[in-house]
């Protein structure tokens, strides 16, 4: 059971971990089909989140913002919502509108759903647009957490309740599953994610379906909200699926709200790296379709426990240190104490209960700094891009995982998931063990570690076991 | 405090596009205009005041509000710095629920002493965002307190975002060094050969392509303001004997006001292109002559010009076959188009079609004299249209910054990358063969053959 730092007395964030709620929201609607995300709040936050995400997935984002001035922000920012939701209505022609607030107008405070209600009867034409609000203030949590509302939100407002409308009730589809997809998935794991799912002759509704919007195909004509990803019908047959798979303790929220209003049972993951996560997957689909494991699958499991076999010694007794999000903070650190590393140091955003899960001896909820002066020592680092100057600094490797990867080609393809992505991602981080073994040189022994490290080593494998 | 610096700043009588304003537009501020709910774009002028600012590469800079405004922005823009690495360092006060209920201000206070404590740094820019200017966090008085306290100079950085755009915010980021930096400190020596720029911010090290040419001219650059700037420098600037001005709109106030308080004449250049080059080098040369230089630094200008032109002519010389008639879209933001537009008719390109958004009318007028009667000169090209027109192969080449850039690759035409994240420097003359290396480079890329080959089962149809 690792302990919870927290630094409620530390007044500077240091190189933050962290990138805002909003922008997490933002990048959940960006995975509905023909959806624009618009941020309630000043300019400013608009562009700096978006510019963000175009360096990420490389690729034209459309996000747009209400343009909140001072002055209106005093007085209130209902109009810049109707005007905003007018013409982006007009000129894009969207069919969902995703509306996320930002620290700016929740400081003010509005009440938006009161709002919304009265834009709506001035706009009979607004008809055939659907309006998703997502409450995300900067100042609470970060991108996993306002990914997570956002989520919650799509499904309370388009997800038809199964006591108030005949659809709801509709007999389920046999072969139907919906798959609840928490933001450390890329792309990339949700394209192998289907795969995965229809090899069992299921079929499944993504949401957020990222791999339909942000995997980088190339349009032959222009359009200016997303093209891809979950289709509003789709949303609307959910509570016809058989069962809900939810993809991260932070879907947990969206997954119980699913069953709340449609009586479609949920399980949960809080990932699926490794071969745990992926045998219970497996075992979990075979279950729900009454199919064997296909043969494909059966041979990739094979494959990863070759990889396990052939990586562990590269792992066994290196000291990570690394800094995520909650979720992708206990995938990663999950998988490389599972290989024999030590997590000698964590690190994550906010608060969440998957972190007494982390196989640690501490989670500091903290920043970038705090990684860094946990790393000192190390063998390895593994954060987001903005980690590569502490990499640079300590001289230790890093690995690349989490929101931004503004430097590398690919990071919407990346796939960690399933048992193949498992395999490649132990290869991945093995041949970096690799490039870095300590040279055996008389006058340089090998790396001391301390004994309590091992005792730590040895307790967490405890805990984790 | 701030409503009157707005005001101030709004209505620069040095700013040519204000002038061109009635006294009503100049009342709404530069700001007025671009702010459609649903059909905006662009930074705040927080993000307008830290680009201006945080060049500064031994200062710290610290951002006041929630994780918004640093977390999604910090060290995200290319200023290079030869020596000190603080300046990219991420620092926030990240408020939380609890602080924007009982008020920013003790955090704040406590942020800049663990800085200190930490860092130690010459000088802390302390910068305001939207919610604690909205909840009243007074950050004027917090940073004089901790500069009082921990005896540093902690200079706010009044600029929050919803007042307006990241024009609007270099401009605030200029008053603040006027209000707390600039003539806080005597250099240890001067010469007659002083001189400041303004508005140059080192992005890819552009300002290390124009440094050796003032280098041999023995012309000394007191302070940049702000590439690669050092926080010292920066305070003794006041001693400069002429202010080059580099980003036209940027920083024109701040030019300006150092005039007024201690008599430095300004002029404002480029270092785009060829020409632009020499006629800054020439002007900086006339100008530290008129304020007593020996006179000998103009002979020996126009020998360095001569020397370094020609060496650029020959170097362009092997691109020109290939460039020669290919139609460019330039759709630029910042960098002064028609500085490029030289350039690239030089090399025989023809410039189709050019951006104005940010310019003023006697640059539309230049850019419509070099391009002639058929050019075009957009506001704004909304991103359907470009994507039509690269679609419909009217231009061989776009030349933009990063916001179009995909709009450009998706219709799978060639595109160059002049923004501020950019990784390549194009700045004096070795900048401009850089720049038409690239193209060139760009331009022959075997991959466009492929990526228009038809799909297999595209084959047939
Ligand atoms: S608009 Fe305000 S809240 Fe948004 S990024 Fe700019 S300063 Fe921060």
């Amino acid at each position: 059971m690792a302990e919870i730092i927290a630094h409620p007395r530390k007044a500077v964030a240091i190189n933050p971990l962290k990138t805002s709620a909003p922008l997490g929201a933002a990048l959940a609607f960006l995975g509905l089909d023909a959806c624009q995300p618009l941020f309630h709040g000043s300019q400013g936050c608009t562009a700096f989140a978006l510019v963000l995400m175009v360096r990420h997935f490389r690729e034209a984002i459309p996000l747009q913002t209400t343009a909140m001035t001072e002055i209106s922000t005093i007085l209130g920012g209902a109009d810049h919502i109707e005007q905003a939701i007018s013409n982006i209505h007009q000129r894009a022609r969207p069919r969902i509108i995703g509306l996320c607030t930002t620290g700016l107008t929740e400081t003010r405070g509005e009440d938006m759903i009161g709002d919304l209600k009265l834009m709506r009867a001035r706009h009979p034409e607004w008809h055939d647009l659907s309006v998703v609000f997502a409450p995300t203030p900067d100042y609470t949590g970060g991108l996993q957490e306002g990914w997570a509302t956002a989520v919650t939100a799509m499904v309370n407002t388009l997800v038809p309740d199964g006591e108030a409308t005949p659809a709801g009730c509709a007999p389920a589809v046999r072969d139907q599953i919906n798959l609840l997809a928490g933001s450390h998935l890329t792309p990339g794991d949700l394209e192998v994610l289907r795969e995965i799912v229809e090899s069992f002759g299921l079929t499944p509704i993504i949401l957020p379906d990222l791999s339909g919007s942000l995997d980088g195909h190339v349009p032959d004509r222009y359009i200016p909200h997303t093209l891809g990803g979950t289709r509003l019908e789709e949303i609307r047959a959910m509570g016809r699926s058989v069962h809900t798979l939810a993809v991260g303790e932070h879907m947990r929220g969206a997954a119980d709200a699913l069953t709340q209003r449609t009586g479609v049972p949920f399980t949960l993951f809080d990932h699926l790296v490794g071969l745990a996560a992926n045998d219970r997957l497996v075992a979990l689909l075979s279950d729900l379709s009454g199919r064997p494991a296909p043969p494909s699958l059966r041979r990739r499991r094979s494959q990863l426990v070759d990889a396990m076999l052939d990586g562990h010694f590269h792992f066994a007794g290196r000291q990570v240190a690394i800094a995520a999000e909650p979720d992708l903070l206990l995938a990663l650190s999950a998988l490389l104490a599972g290989l024999g590393c030590t997590i000698r140091t964590a690190v994550t955003s906010a608060a969440s209960p998957v972190l007494a899960h982390v196989p640690a001896g501490r989670v500091t909820i903290g920043d970038l700094d705090d990684l860094e002066t946990g790393a000192r020592g190390c063998d390895l680092l593994v954060t987001h891009a903005q980690g590569a100057e502490i990499a640079k600094r300590l001289g230790i490797p890093l690995f690349r995982a989490g929101f931004p990867l503004f430097d590398r080609l690919g990071a919407a393809h990346r796939v960690t998931v399933g048992y193949r992505g498992s395999r490649d991602l132990i290869f991945e981080i093995g041949n970096i063990f690799l490039d870095h073994r300590s040279e055996h040189a008389p006058g340089h022994p090998p790396l001391h570690h301390e004994e309590d490290d091992d005792d730590r080593t040895i307790g967490s494998q405890a805990a984790a076991g | 405090m701030l409503k009157q610096k707005l005001q101030d700043v709004l209505n620069e009588p040095a700013c040519a596009t204000n002038q061109a304003k009635s006294t009503q537009d100049r009342r709404k501020g530069c700001s007025a205009k671009a702010l459609v709910p649903g059909a905006a774009a662009g930074g705040c002028a927080f993000d307008g005041a830290k680009v201006a600012l945080q060049p500064i590469a031994d200062a710290a800079h610290l951002v006041h509000g929630p994780i918004a405004c640093e977390g999604n922005s910090w060290d995200s823009r290319h200023a290079a710095s030869s020596g000190p690495r603080l300046y990219r360092t991420g620092l926030t006060t990240d408020l939380q629920e609890l602080d924007i209920i009982h008020g920013g201000e003790k955090k704040l206070f406590r942020a800049i002493g663990d800085i200190i404590e930490r860092f130690d740094p010459p000088a802390i820019f302390v910068y305001q965002t939207c919610v604690p200017a909205l909840i009243g966090d007074d950050l004027v008085k917090v940073c004089g307190l901790a500069a009082a306290r921990f005896g540093k100079p902690v200079i706010p950085v009044n600029a929050p975002g919803f007042v307006g755009t990241k024009n609007l915010g270099n401009k605030l980021g200029g008053e603040a060094l006027l209000d707390y930096v600039i003539g806080t400190r005597e250099p240890e020596h001067t010469t007659p050969y002083d001189i400041n720029v303004l508005g140059e911010y080192n992005v890819a090290g552009e300002l290390w392509q124009v440094t050796p040419l003032f280098e041999r001219l023995g012309i000394r650059l007191l302070a940049s303001i702000t590439g690669d700037g050092r926080y010292h420098d920066v305070c003794c600037a006041h001693r400069a004997r002429v202010n080059m001005m580099v980003c036209a709109q940027a920083l024109i106030n701040l030019a300006r006001k150092m005039e007024e308080r201690w008599g430095i004449p300004y002029f404002e250049g480029s270092f785009y292109g060829i020409g632009d080059t020499s006629t800054a080098l020439r002007t900086i040369a006339r100008l530290l002559v008129e304020r007593d230089a020996p006179a000998d630094l103009l002979t020996r200008t126009e020998a360095l010009i001569a020397e370094e032109e020609a060496r650029a002519w020959t170097r362009l010389a092997r691109y020109r076959p290939v460039l020669a008639g290919k139609r460019v879209l330039l759709y630029t933001g910042g960098v002064k188009s028609w500085s490029v537009i030289s350039a690239l008719q030089e090399m025989g390109m023809i410039v189709i079609g050019t951006s104005v958004r940010k310019s003023t009318e006697t640059d539309k007028d230049r850019a419509r004299d070099l391009l002639g009667p058929d050019a075009r000169l957009f506001d704004q090209i909304p991103a359907r249209e470009m994507y039509r027109m690269l679609q419909d192969g009217e231009a061989d080449i776009l030349i933009s910054g990063g916001r179009t850039q995909f709009t450009a690759l998706k219709a799978r035409v060639p595109w160059l990358d002049i923004n501020q994240e950019r990784h390549h420097a194009y700045a004096g003359y070795d900048g401009m063969v850089e720049m038409v290396r690239q193209i060139h480079l760009e331009l022959t890329n075997p991959i466009w053959t492929q990526v228009r080959a038809p799909a297999p089962w595209e084959q047939g149809a």
